[in-house]
């Protein structure tokens, strides 16, 4: 219940109620998307974004540029391992 | 699956135990005396468990399992209420499934609905109207239960519930509050904890300035983390890098699904429905001051507990369970007198053992007893 799960949203089906059809991994299931929509998002704009859903309601938008930069932090760690590590070899030879 | 098999990479994950590994070392912690984290949220407790974070990190890091598994905190009586309600006539009582099993003093929701009360699992609360909605002649309770995570979904079934006039439905509402939570486990005498694992999707609700405390009166750095193994093994990497610094911070590594604002659509619905109560009664914590909340009086109608008879007792935990010490991470589940003696998944006899969330469920099923029996 309380595992959010990512879809992603793909028609609008009541403006009125605030529901959408997402999909979520294959499998479609109306959502109430009332959390992820404001004045800067209205509802029309909501297709085609990724959202994570907790109890039948979307409840974040998953920003794509952060998700983006938290791997990007990763992926430098492990280059700069790996530079350590051929730094470290070549130092020993 | 996107947004979720990125963030289960193992080479990445091994760049972050080999950066956690250097800097637990270059910390010289003594054996006797290891860096204690807890993670707050049972949704963190799962993930762990389920991809054996703890295994995979170094001695001188223990990760101790905290209160947010919300089923695993409901006390019995909570539980003989919810019985009370079902077993009304005429009335239909909507659940998660993950409360059917808690057990309570007579039985659980489970065991009435064998004995022929009309209890329903439920996936939403919308789903919950919905049946309101297609058996008028019924009355529909909706058992609303979770932190700030589910909060805002009841309160807008609720509204929905007020804007279309549906007379025959009402939410039995426990849902409860995580930062009065926190405090309560930080003055705590016997914990000793050197930093939080925040919980992500609590935070998504209300954001990381109602956080600002415990780093700032109770001296403890928090990093408020997603679910996947990566995201978690980069909180604690973040953990460490404070303890290392010198810097004590409220943190956010799930920015993906954070703002520091939070989310205002679902707060405003939370303020609208709902007011704090005085206290509410936690198993294995016992009462904490306006750590729940309830429906305030313009939506009376929609109030379980001024709509039904409820028994409203107040019944202690059994003896042998130690949930509380559990909780609070005093002792790891294991260490419990009855733990897969007396008390399995199967015949649960305290909360932590009922929730897939819940420490002493996660320890059972993923086998982690071997480890520590093995080390100690």
């Amino acid at each position: 219940m309380c595992l959010g799960i990512p879809g992603r949203i793909i028609k609008i089906d009541d403006n009125a109620k605030k529901l959408a059809t997402a999909d979520v991994s294959g499998v479609r299931r109306q959502v109430n998307v009332a959390c992820i929509v404001d004045a800067d998002h209205p509802l029309e704009a909501c297709v085609g974004d990724w959202v994570l859903i907790h109890v039948g309601f979307a409840m974040s938008r998953i920003d794509e540029a952060e998700a983006a930069e938290t791997l990007r932090i990763l992926t430098e760690l492990g280059e700069a391992q790996q530079e350590l590590d051929a730094m470290r070899r070549s130092a020993a030879k | 699956m996107k947004y979720l098999d990125e963030f289960r990479d193992c080479a990445k994950a091994e760049f972050l135990l080999k950066e956690i590994e250097g800097l637990t070392a270059s910390l010289s912690i003594p054996d006797d005396r290891p860096l204690q984290f807890m993670e707050v949220c049972g949704g963190h407790t799962h993930s762990i468990f389920r991809y054996g974070v703890e295994g995979m990190l170094p001695h001188g890091i223990e990760l101790v399992h905290g209160p947010g598994c919300p089923v695993c905190v409901l006390p019995m009586g909570r539980v003989d209420d919810c019985v009370a309600i079902a077993e009304q006539t005429g009335v239909i009582f909507a659940t998660f499934g993950d409360a059917m099993r808690v057990p309570g003093s007579r039985k659980s929701l489970m065991q009435a609905k064998a004995d022929g009360a009309d209890v329903r699992m439920v996936y939403s609360p919308m789903d919950a109207l919905k049946l309101a909605r297609a058996n008028p002649g019924r009355e529909v309770v909706f058992f609303g239960l979770g932190f700030e995570t589910t909060m805002p979904s009841t309160a807008l079934t609720i509204l929905d519930a007020e804007t279309e006039g549906i007379e025959n439905f009402s939410v039995f509402c426990n849902h409860i509050t995580i930062v009065p939570t926190i405090k309560a486990i930080l003055d705590s005498p016997d914990l000793r904890l050197d930093g939080f694992i925040g919980p992500g999707h609590v935070s998504m609700v209300i954001g990381t300035a109602p956080y600002a405390f415990i780093a700032r009166h109770y001296r403890k750095p928090m990093v408020i983390a997603g679910f996947e193994p990566l995201d978690i093994l980069q909180s604690i990497w973040m953990l460490l890098r404070q303890i290392k610094e010198g810097r004590i911070e409220i943190e956010n590594q799930y920015a993906r699904v954070v703002l520091n604002a939070g989310n205002a659509p679902a707060l405003n619905a939370v303020s609208k429905v709902y007011e704090l109560r005085e206290f509410f009664e936690w198993r294995g914590l016992g009462s904490i001051e306006h750590s729940g909340v309830r429906l305030r009086e313009a939506y009376a109608r929609f109030d379980a507990e001024r709509k039904f008879a409820i028994p409203n007792v107040r019944i202690a935990d059994p003896n042998a369970c130690q949930c509380g010490e559990v909780l609070k991470g005093v002792i790891k589940p294991h260490q419990c007198k009855v733990f897969g003696s007396a008390c399995t998944p199967e015949t649960p006899l305290g909360a932590l053992m009922v929730s897939s969330e819940g420490a002493c469920a996660a320890y059972y099923q993923y086998g982690r007893i071997k480890r520590h029996e093995a080390a100690e």
